[in-house]
């Protein structure tokens, strides 16, 4: 553990986030201690705006006094920076293959099913095929591994994880089913793996009814706002 | 070396002219093959079946697609030659920020809505595109580059958009120049590099004017 580095890192997030989420998996997974800074995203402070001028969204990593945003991005940096239990591999082809699946977690998977949350009718009907569609990449993908690059967590796994446990709300709260683990065998094994992994286990926060409130809010905010896309 | 590279692109793609520039900066050989967007290829059917995008590298018969993951892969394994990216992981970390940024600001919410849309949706997308290149001016300051004094990965993220500006100031009756010298200074400067100029000669800004018409004609805009 690298003890010079541990008093100057801050985590600036919302405690629903599942961008904010890796990043503490991330940290937690390296051994990282740092301060949890909780945001309202709703209400946002001057020190957001200070950290992160140009987006103003969480999670903001501060280490050193420099900032950090997009989760995809700390994450790459943490794995830099701090070298134990490493999240990406060595080999060059295997981290472009890495970085490809961690952009298809965000712009596809998640982007989807959060629209499949937060729309109603048609527009719901679209993102659902869209959202099992694209988690049939991800089926394919997992064959026969226990994590995303083999037997070892990694970075895609962490970009992935918000499948393993805030799925499952938000397709409650949108009353839609996209997840179905007859028809996602691997993907079902590997949530297991992956919510058993230690350091998941450790900094991990079941969703408790709360979640739900939130989630139902911010479905009954979005379906208007939502509407008119995918058309 | 006995390494096999294709590059699948199309002519006026701006994100395959980033791995052209890089290749050509690196000075490594590769058989670039024209792809047809109505026309897919099975090669590239075949090496980027989830998206179905160019550019695709396909290094000894391994495909990379996504230009900015192909930029680091370059960067990576050809790393005998002058990096493109800073070695320091925060400022690879900020490299990535502000590649994204110019993807998000400069074309898919600015650029693009830009061209494939008209009334509320297009001024919005006009205020997002001129929002990211003050903000890429401001950037870039007085350096050379926007790595310093050497070109690198956030130059070759940006200059295939400088051959787009004409089309936006045209669809969003915009004036780029005035707003952003520094940034018109720049890329006439990158324009006066080889692996620059040769990208562009492939690429006519009157072939991105026929794309855009085209395209609004089939959208019903036009």
């Amino acid at each position: 553990m690298e003890k010079r580095d541990e008093s100057s890192v801050k985590l600036v997030g919302f405690w629903v986030s599942p961008f904010v989420h890796r990043v503490r998996w991330a940290l937690k997974l390296k051994g990282v201690e740092y301060e949890y800074i909780e945001e309202d995203i709703f209400n946002k402070s001057p020190l957001l705006s200070e950290l992160n001028p140009l987006y103003k969204k969480v999670p903001v990593l501060v280490h050193d006094g420099k900032p950090l945003s997009d989760s995809s991005i700390i994450l790459e940096y943490v794995d830099q920076k701090w070298r134990s239990n490493p999240l990406f591999p060595d080999d060059p082809y295997q981290r472009a293959q890495a970085h490809l699946w961690a952009r298809f977690a965000d712009e596809k998977v998640l982007e989807s099913a959060w629209l499949a949350l937060c729309s109603e009718g048609k527009t719901q009907e679209r993102a659902v095929k869209q959202a099992i569609e694209n988690l049939e990449h991800v089926e394919e993908k997992l064959k026969g591994k226990r994590f995303f690059g083999g037997d070892i967590i990694g970075h895609v796994d962490l970009m992935m994880g918000f499948i393993s446990y805030m799925l499952p709300v938000w397709e409650e709260v949108g009353g839609v089913k996209i997840l179905d683990p007859h028809k996602f065998p691997a993907i079902a094994a590997w949530t297991n793996n992956f919510l058993n992994h230690e350091a998941i286990k450790a900094e991990y926060l079941p969703p408790t009814a709360e979640t739900s409130t939130y989630f139902q809010w911010r479905r009954k905010e979005l379906i208007p706002v939502y509407a008119s896309y995918g058309q | 070396m006995g390494d096999e590279l294709i590059l699948l692109g199309y002519d006026i793609s701006m994100f395959a002219m980033r791995v052209s520039i890089a290749l050509d900066e690196k000075g490594i050989e590769y058989e670039y093959r024209e792809e047809s967007l109505d026309n897919k290829s099975p090669l590239l059917l075949e090496m980027n079946p989830v998206h179905k995008k160019v550019p695709v590298l396909i290094h000894n018969g391994k495909p990379v697609s996504e230009s900015l993951i192909i930029l680091e892969y370059i960067d990576e394994v050809w790393n005998d030659k002058p990096p493109l990216l800073p070695s320091d992981p925060y400022q690879r970390a900020q490299a990535r920020f502000w590649a994204d940024l110019i993807d998000k600001k400069i074309y898919i919410n600015g650029g693009r809505v830009v061209w494939f849309s008209k009334g509320e949706e297009q001024e919005a997308g006009k205020k997002e595109l001129m929002d990211g290149l003050k903000l890429l001016e401001a950037e870039l300051g007085e350096k050379v580059y926007f790595g310093g004094d050497k070109f690198g990965f956030l130059d070759v993220a940006l200059i295939p958009f400088y051959n787009c500006f004409d089309t936006f100031e045209r669809c969003g009756k915009l004036r780029i120049e005035e707003h952003c010298p520094k940034l018109i200074a720049w890329a006439k400067r990158c324009m006066e590099k080889e692996s620059v100029s040769k990208s562009f000669a492939m690429a006519h800004p009157s072939k991105i004017d026929e794309y855009v018409l085209m395209t609004r004609k089939k959208y019903g805009i036009e």
